[in-house]
């Protein structure tokens, strides 16, 4: 048997200003673009979900004590495959294996849980991090929607 | 914001905050002001956090819960999460937010909810209601939602 290579559909490319108002804009942004694919109430809500924790890591986190660029790529195979990655060019993670831990957290002070990657592994198929101390940090996040015939 | 404030026998008091719309950080921050000045205002045993019209939340909102939790917790009180749709308390779940907060379902008459609502004027985002205790679904034992507690998995 031979396997087919996935053929992309559809790509966006959108940056946007790491402002907290803009969390909820790439949430939709991601939620319209996906709806190509025509997904289930319950995969465009893990979506939606996955790609607020990866924003809003970068506008908290990322960009800590000023508002930098955040940009945002996703992609739509033909194989029912989304591809979202989120980067930002901020202040880095120095320690990848340790941030992705549930409940560790570099902010409690502002209430925040240490839960976000743990959501994002927990709704998507795949989560990668790339990231460099003082360079910034890429979030690739994928999930492969139920096709129409399982529907 | 609008408060009712019963007090009957009880010695226990109960406060219900509806939430609704999004939950992230961007809104987390106004919800979590307008919760905490009506529990200092009026010092309730247990806090209510109704997420029957949220419509979406990311860990932001389990920060939020946490920290209810925290506070209360100082003050001798309880949290409780009431009646959350499926896809909110699938991120509850996933959070195991369960563990510090009992999520339960209790019945709110409509008329309630709209007093609550209509009462809150400062935010659109939430109301709080303010009553006696007495709510039977706390007491222990119907206790399907936390059969289904879900820890946080993680691989390595
Ligand atoms: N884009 C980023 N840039 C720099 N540091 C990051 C970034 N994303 C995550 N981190 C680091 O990884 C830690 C864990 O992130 P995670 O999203 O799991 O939890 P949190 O953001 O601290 O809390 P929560 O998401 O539950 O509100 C953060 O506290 C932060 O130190
Ligand atoms: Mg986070």
């Amino acid at each position: 048997m031979t396997k087919k290579k996935a053929k992309v559909i559809n790509e966006i490319k959108v940056s946007f200003p790491s402002l907290s108002e803009n969390e909820r804009f790439s949430r939709l942004a991601v939620s319209g673009f996906a709806s190509q694919l025509d997904p289930q109430v319950d995969e465009i809500s893990d979506i939606k979900t996955a790609v607020s924790e990866a924003v809003t890591n970068s506008i908290v986190h990322a960009y800590k004590n000023e508002i930098g660029k955040i940009e945002l790529v996703a992609r739509i195979y033909d194989d029912n495959k989304i591809y979202i990655k989120i980067k930002d060019h901020g202040c880095g993670i120095p320690d990848v294996k340790k941030a992705m831990e549930p409940l560790f957290t570099t902010s409690p002070e502002e209430e925040r849980a240490g839960l976000g990657f743990a959501v994002m592994e927990s709704f998507m198929d795949k989560l990668r991090v790339i990231s460099k101390e003082g360079k910034g940090t890429s979030v690739i996040l994928t999930k492969k929607l139920r096709t129409k015939l399982d529907k | 914001m609008g408060l009712k404030i019963y007090d009957e026998v009880e010695e226990k008091s109960k406060l219900t905050a509806f939430l609704s719309g999004e939950i992230d950080h961007h809104s987390a921050k106004e919800i979590r002001k307008e919760i905490d000045i009506n529990v200092q205002k009026l010092n309730p045993t247990n806090l209510y956090l109704d997420f029957s019209k949220v419509d979406f939340m990311d860990s932001s909102g389990i920060g939020l819960v946490m920290g209810r939790y925290k506070l209360q917790s100082e003050r001798g009180g309880k949290v409780f999460i009431q009646n959350p749709p499926p896809l909110i308390k699938k991120v509850m779940l996933v959070a195991g937010i369960n563990k510090l907060a009992k999520i339960v379902s209790i019945d709110v008459p409509l008329s309630e909810m709209q007093k609550a609502k209509e009462s809150a004027q400062n935010s659109d985002k939430l109301s709080v209601q303010a009553e006696s205790a007495e709510i039977s679904v706390q007491s222990g034992s119907s206790d399907k939602d936390n059969n289904s507690d879900e820890n946080i998995k993680k691989e390595t």
